[in-house]
């Protein structure tokens, strides 16, 4: 399905990626997505959050796997399946992969549509969204990449 | 780019060439084993730089270059004797001469103390000549300028010939420098008068040669009497401007015999009515007077003889036999005289290069040397004349170091592309091979055996690629020469540096980063290893202290060994400062060996006085840092009074590496097989406690701490139940030994490192990532880490470390 939203010509247009995560909705810029994959074992990687799953192998690149929901503050993937879907995205000069439950649709939307992350929302959830969307009555809320993995000045010292 | 700055590059790429060779050729005769061609090959590149800064009038190069040449034309003639001194200075002003280069391409000086020190000491070699030699040298200045200015004499018809190929005129420049530089070469014979008839055509002056430029020259080379023969001038009303009439008879009285006088006229002969008779023995003389226009043939009958003694001499062939074929030609052809003959034309033979370069600026020089030596060589359009062969021969002669290894530049971002490709290739393949023997197939199945083949092929494109890449080490091992006299002039001590294994090849990435550490070492060694002068006899030993540095190839690795015969690690003062910094405590017990590793710990220096060289206190501990860095290892071997050795030893690559691949705790990981020195089943009677939970084990007679790999990377919470699992014994860089506990080792593989960085962050304990058979990733265990880090040292060395890796 994909749905397009508005016509509107006041504002910028975008294609973003929508995905779930447990019962939640959450969407990035098309722009950022690489590729989309199935779950492979990852290797772990000692000393560090629990939120990054380890490292596959992307065709000969070593890629750090970043469960999305466990670094959300959400209920983390304990055992991922195949089931599970990698979004492998760019982030600046890197590539990480996303774990992520399923990926839904693409939606098309224009700038003015994004509303800003209301105030109760907890730091941690504010650090990553920027915005939500309301989209057939679905609540989307855009993800920002870039702190999704750990800080490596706060990782060096 | 402006043509004329474009032949400036490409000179000064010919000047690091010739740097290069002539460096050699001194060091070769420094150390005594230098016959005549290198001393030759040594004089042909001085001479070439200078010819090459003579067209492009810079000033400061030609007058050292000069002064640097005569010298080694006074030894290569014999006059001076090539003792260690003469080497040695010739050395430091070689360094000087190098500067000059520098400094005329960057557009800059030379410190006038040090070219200035260095000239003098060149000079007070040739001693009594010095005077002469000044003036030379100004004469020399003048010519390597002069040519774009130069005024044209009014006696010239044809003064409309354009000006704009000033480089003949400053080809005969320099080849009347060398001329003039003969009367000191060969001391006076007698003079003798040549008779010189010389009757210019109009197609002379068509080609832009100058008479008065030549009647000059010919001035140079000796007393001259000019006679102006105006009889064919017609009058006034009948003169045409485009016309020669003019032609002159010179009495020149030399010592210089009939080669070099027919040099002068070497671009203008065909076009022009010459006879050059010696008036003093006109025996002598009588081939040559058949030299006229009108017996053409005769010339170019002779012609072929020069051209090949010419040819003999440029590609250094036989210097003794060349003038054989020639003995009728010149009249006093002593063995140095016919040799100066073949140097002088080369003087013109480089530049002509250089311009025929840049004429054909679009042409590739090595494409075809025939078409470009044509515009080089306007004033001599007949090929069988001496100058066309010669231009021929320059471009020929300027190409022969590159010309017989076929090589081409590929960017390296391309090499690095196809090693990467290669890498998963290899993956790929040992990933198939797997898989199908997992299917259940028989190994003697076609699929089987094919897969076998592929695998070896696989190998073969992986070493052939890795082969690409690799280069000797002797772009690094050039520069020490030079490093060590510096080191050696500042300290006032004496050193020999012996370089053995340059042709070593390693990986490029490697390469470029073995020149710190090298030349921290050799300062170090010469700074703080070799003893002075009076020292090392005082301890019974030459004066000259010995420094070696070799790089050779063992196991799979680059050694590169750096060894000095000095005074070795004084270990009492060692240990006492290590004290005093508070590096070790007072009372701790060390052995030699350990003690001698003190000196690569951060802030360490045995310097009593800070020197600009060494002894900022940091030097080896960068060096040590800077190997780690590249995954090597750094030892120290010490005996006092004799010396001491650092060995590095260092993958051949950066992107492979030879690791075992072991298991702990369900994770496949590997070790760098470098670190481990040997594996073994540990005895749970051999596994004993320090305190609460700090497992040591006992290895013959020694306790070293037992890590637990498992535990210790986090990925389990208690450690292998004693007597289980295989203990790998591994050395940190730092010399420390540790046995790492795993539950199995897999085996022994080559695999491809993965930076973690790339994408995600360093991991403490975790050196790089791979990819194995199975297509997982793997991580490469970062040794020293895991060893550091169970020591529990400060935390803050430990990041020290981290940043600088």
């Amino acid at each position: 399905m994909n749905i397009t939203v508005s016509q509107s010509n006041s504002s910028a247009r975008r294609e973003l990626i929508a995905f779930r995560i447990g019962d939640q909705e959450f969407c990035v810029d098309i722009m950022q997505v690489r590729e989309i994959r199935g779950w492979t074992p990852a290797t772990p990687l000692p000393r560090t959050p629990g939120y990054v799953k380890g490292v596959i192998n992307l065709r000969g690149a070593v890629l750090p796997i970043v469960d999305l929901g466990a670094r959300l503050g959400l209920a983390g993937t304990d055992e991922p399946s195949a089931r599970h879907v990698i979004m492998v995205i760019n982030q600046g000069a890197r590539v990480l992969g996303l774990l992520v439950d399923a990926v839904s649709d693409i939606i098309d939307v224009t700038e003015d549509m994004v509303q800003p992350t209301p105030d109760i929302a907890c730091d941690q959830v504010k650090v990553f969204v920027k915005g939500l969307f309301a989209v057939e009555g679905r609540m989307i809320s855009l993800i920002s990449l870039d702190r999704i993995l750990p800080d490596i000045e706060a990782e060096a010292a | 780019m402006d043509p004329f700055e474009s032949i400036k590059q490409t000179f000064f790429q010919e000047c690091d060439e010739l740097l290069t060779d002539a460096e050699q050729g001194l060091l070769a005769m420094e150390s005594g084993d230098a016959d005549s061609e290198t001393i030759n090959a040594v004089f042909r590149a001085v001479h070439s730089v200078k010819g090459g800064a003579g067209a492009f009038g810079l000033e400061d190069l030609i007058r050292f270059a000069h002064v640097f040449e005569t010298v080694m034309d006074e030894i290569r003639s014999g006059q001076m004797p090539l003792t260690d001194e003469v080497a040695k200075v010739l050395l430091r002003a070689f360094d000087v001469l190098a500067d000059h280069v520098v400094a005329a391409r960057d557009g800059t000086k030379v410190e006038e103390g040090r070219s200035g020190g260095a000239l003098s000491e060149l000079k007070s070699l040739i001693g009594q000549e010095g005077d002469e030699d000044d003036d030379l040298s100004g004469g020399d200045e003048d010519f390597g300028f002069v040519p774009m200015v130069i005024s044209l004499d009014d006696d010239a018809p044809a003064a409309a010939a354009s000006l704009d190929e000033p480089p003949p005129f400053d080809m005969a420049a320099l080849a009347q420098t060398m001329a003039a530089e003969e009367p000191a070469e060969a001391p006076a014979a007698g003079g003798s008068v040549w008779r010189v008839d010389f009757a210019p055509k109009s197609e002379m002056y068509g080609k832009a040669n100058e008479a008065g430029l030549i009647l000059r020259e010919l001035a140079r080379l000796g007393e001259t009497e000019v006679t102006l023969n105006e009889n064919d001038l017609p009058p006034l009303d009948q003169l045409s401007a485009e016309h020669a009439h003019l032609s002159w008879t010179v009495r020149l009285t030399t010592e210089l015999g009939y080669a070099e006088i027919h040099e002068v006229f070497e671009f203008v002969e065909d076009d022009c009515a010459l006879s050059i008779v010696n008036e003093s023995n006109p025996a002598a003389g009588a081939p040559a007077r058949e030299m006229s226009d009108d017996e053409r043939a005769a010339a170019s009958a002779d012609a072929p003889l020069d051209i090949a003694a010419l040819l003999a001499k440029v590609s250094g062939e036989a210097p003794a036999e060349a003038p054989a074929p020639e003995p009728d030609l010149v009249a006093e052809a002593t063995s140095s005289d016919d040799s100066l003959a073949a140097a002088s034309a080369e003087a013109p033979l480089d530049v002509a290069a250089l311009i025929a370069r840049a004429q054909s600026a679009d042409v590739p020089p090595a494409a075809a040397p025939a078409p470009v030596a044509k515009p080089a060589a306007p004033a001599a359009p007949v090929a069988a004349a001496p100058p066309a062969a010669a231009a021929a021969a320059a471009p020929a002669n300027a190409n022969a170091p590159t010309a017989p290894q076929a090589t081409i530049r590929v960017d390296l971002d391309r090499v690095d592309r196809l090693i990467n490709a290669v890498g998963e290739l290899v993956i790929q393949q040992a990933m198939l091979s797997q898989q199908v023997l997992e299917s259940g197939l028989a190994r003697s199945s076609n699929v089987a055996l094919g897969l076998e083949d592929l695998e070896l092929l696989t190998r073969e494109i992986q070493d052939s690629v890795m082969a690409i890449r690799a280069q000797p080490v002797k772009s690094v091992f050039q520069r020490m020469p030079r490093l060590a006299r510096e080191v050696a002039e500042m300290t006032g001590k004496r050193v020999k540096l012996v370089m053995e294994g340059e042709g070593t090849e390693v990986d490029k990435t490697v390469i470029e980063r073995l020149t710190d550490p090298i030349t921290h070492m050799l300062r170090n060694a010469i700074d703080h290893g070799l003893e002075d002068p009076e020292g090392r006899i005082a301890a019974g030993k030459p004066p000259e202290g010995v420094v070696r540095l070799r790089a050779l190839h063992r196991g799979g690795r680059i050694v590169i060994e750096l060894q000095d015969d000095g005074r070795g690690i004084n270990r009492p003062r060692v240990r006492g400062i290590a004290v005093d910094r508070g590096l070790i405590m007072e009372d701790a017990v060390l052995s030699d060996e350990e003690i001698d590793n003190l000196i690569f710990l951060p802030g360490f220096s045995t310097a009593e006085v800070i020197s600009d060289i060494s002894g900022r206190g940091v030097g080896m501990d960068v060096v040590r840092r800077s190997i780690q860095g590249l995954g090597g290892r750094i030892s120290i071997s010490s005996e006092p009074g004799k010396g001491s050795k650092f060995t590095m030893s260092l993958p051949l690559t950066l992107a492979v590496l030879d690791g075992m691949v072991v298991t702990a705790a369900e994770q496949t990981l590997v070790a760098p097989l470098s670190a481990i020195v040997e594996s073994l089943t540990p005895k749970a009677e051999d596994i004993h406690y320090i305190g609460g939970k700090d497992a040591v084990i006992r290895i013959r007679d020694t306790f070293v701490p037992l890590i637990d790999v498992g535990v210790a990377l986090g990925f389990r919470d208690t450690p292998i139940a004693n007597g289980q699992g295989v203990a790998v014994l591994v050395e940190s860089e730092g010399g420390g030994k540790a046995a790492l506990l795993v539950e199995a080792i897999q085996g022994q593989r080559q695999v491809v490192i993965k930076s973690l960085e790339a994408n995600y962050q360093q991991i403490d304990g975790v050196a790089a990532a791979t990819i194995l058979g199975d297509g997982r990733v793997a991580l490469i265990l970062d040794v020293d880490a895991l060893v550091t880090t169970t020591r529990r040292k400060p935390a803050a060395a430990r990041t020290e470390k981290r940043m600088a890796s």
